[in-house]
């Protein structure tokens, strides 16, 4: 099988996925159990979506929104893997962060919403900075325990070889665990998702996919809301598809560090 | 003139449970290319005494002396094989992993890579020179494992029961390979083996050693010319001479 009859295999078992979950949404909607304008039909939100698409404004609210969220992310990879790094190599800095991320660590992103718009106001560097925290921390966990499971017996082939200090550390140490990066990296990208739909909610004035969706409550639009939520998805399958499945496809499964799933 | 020395090493491990010997008062020499099995049970301290030699471990008490200078820490001038398979990279190609001592020495690419490519043809495996160890079966995972411990030309090539966890067939194609290896590139070897009759098929000598602590229990020069049948009555006398002594101290205890 070659990788372009994979990917649009694939793509057909996504196609068909969604399409039952399209379906199965469509028979809710015409049942008739629920008023029309409050569960719109499948229809009615892809016209929606269309009209918004094309007077530009759908692209817009997406664009600030990815803006904030790779602005939030790349922060949070700056930050959250080299710290974690560090803290999977060296007990002084591991003793003193670790209480600190122990203690941020629970507190809902949401929650610090109130106190940064009180610091920052509303716009772009609340939600960025939102974004950031949210994502700090599945980043820093997952490359700390990666650090501390690179298997013992490459460290000990290598050292015997020779490697030392910051040889070992790229050619090694970073590899080695690059199963539990990318992870990280998968696990960042979710909570920054949530983080700045939550965010816009709050702290955004009148752009970004989670500004529109609360914005629509107001005028009962529940069409408006479902095609940013659709949109969400879009964006959120695209990006796990195209960049963190490529990430993987070109590293870890390539080095059989994972496997695809046998049966 | 002798390659290796090891000089009443002794090394206690310092567990929870209270200090426990690993090796005790362990002496014996090597001469240059010379191959040298240790053989023991589980436990009897013959992977200790590897990773001594290795620089893995320090020992307590006593030295190791290779080419008369004592050694601390691993260095460059030994190899080292071990039994897990995952010993090579996963992010590397069979080429790539071969190549990696080299690279830590700061030979330039091109150059590495034909040294490495001259390895993997000493292990037969220069087919598979772009292949990830993943692709690879085990025997060959370890026959990469060999051509990535000669390929900076170490003097020594140091072994932890490098087929321990293969097949028997395979074993013993392994086993040839490795003679025919050592014939061809003159290494002095230490290899640690629980396996009787691989020991009597390798080695000029062979050490050994039993528990609790280690201990050298005896010393057995194997006399038979190479290439050697395990089929032959001397080789099936020479393996129970040794599991004679393998055996000895467990019927006592």
């Amino acid at each position: 099988m070659n990788a372009s009859g994979q990917r649009a295999r694939s793509a057909r078992r996504a196609v068909f996925t969604l399409a039952v979950a399209a379906a199965l949404y469509e028979l809710m909607a015409r049942s008739g159990l629920f008023p029309a304008a409050l569960v719109p039909t499948v229809p009615t939100v892809a016209s929606t979506l269309t009209a918004m698409l094309l007077d530009g404004t759908m692209l817009r609210h997406a664009a600030y929104t990815i803006y904030r969220l790779l602005s939030g992310l790349g922060l949070a990879i700056a930050v959250g893997l080299p710290l974690g790094i560090l803290m999977g190599r060296f007990r002084a800095v591991e003793h003193f962060f670790l209480p600190l991320v122990s203690v941020l660590m629970p507190i809902p992103s949401l929650a610090w919403v109130p106190v940064f718009i009180l610091w920052f106001g509303i716009g772009n560097t609340t939600t960025i900075l939102i974004v950031f925290y949210a994502a700090t921390f599945p980043m820093l966990l997952n490359a700390w325990t990666g650090v501390r499971s690179v298997n013992p017996l490459w460290l000990r082939a290598a050292g015997a070889m020779g490697a030392r200090g910051q040889v070992l550390f790229w050619k090694v140490i970073i590899p080695g665990a690059s199963p539990f990066i990318i992870t990280g990296l998968r696990q960042a990208v979710l909570r920054a998702w949530i983080a700045v739909v939550g965010a816009e909610i709050i702290a955004a004035s009148a752009w970004g996919l989670g500004w529109v969706i609360y914005d629509a409550k107001e005028f009962l639009n529940a069409d408006v809301m479902l095609a940013s939520l659709a949109v969400i998805g879009g964006i959120g399958f695209l990006f796990e598809r195209l960049v963190l499945g490529s990430v993987e496809r070109a590293t870890i499964l390539r080095w059989g560090m994972v496997q695809t799933a046998k049966s | 003139m002798y390659h290796i020395e090891v000089r009443n090493v002794t090394l206690t491990y310092d567990t929870p449970g209270g200090r426990v010997p690993g090796v005790r008062d362990v002496s014996f020499s090597l001469a240059p290319s010379e191959f040298l099995c240790i053989v023991g049970r589980s436990g009897c301290g013959k992977t200790t005494l590897l990773n001594i030699l290795a620089g893995f471990l320090t020992p307590s008490e006593g030295e190791i002396r290779i080419g008369g200078k004592a050694v601390a820490g691993h260095g460059l001038d030994r190899g080292i094989v071990f039994q897990d398979f995952a010993q090579l990279f996963p992010w590397r190609t069979a080429l790539g992993n071969v190549a990696f001592g080299l690279e830590m020495k700061g030979v330039p690419k091109a150059e590495r890579e034909a040294i490495a490519m001259k390895q993997l043809e000493l292990v037969k495996l220069e087919k598979f020179a772009r292949s990830y160890p993943h692709h690879l079966s085990g025997g060959m995972q370890q026959r990469v494992a060999i051509a990535r411990a000669l390929a900076y030309s170490p003097a020594v090539l140091l072994m932890d029961e490098p087929f321990a966890a293969l097949d028997a067939l395979t074993r013993e194609e392994m086993q040839r390979l490795l003679a025919d290896v050592w014939r061809e590139t003159r290494k002095t070897v230490v290899y640690v083996t629980h396996n009787v009759a691989e020991a009597v098929f390798l080695a000029d000598r062979v050490i050994v050693m039993t528990p609790h602590p280690g201990t050298v229990k005896a010393e057995l020069p194997i006399r038979l010319s190479r290439p050697r049948d395990p089929l032959s009555v001397e080789f099936l006398e020479y393996q129970k001479e040794l599991l004679r002594h393998l055996t000895e101290p467990a019927a006592k205890a």
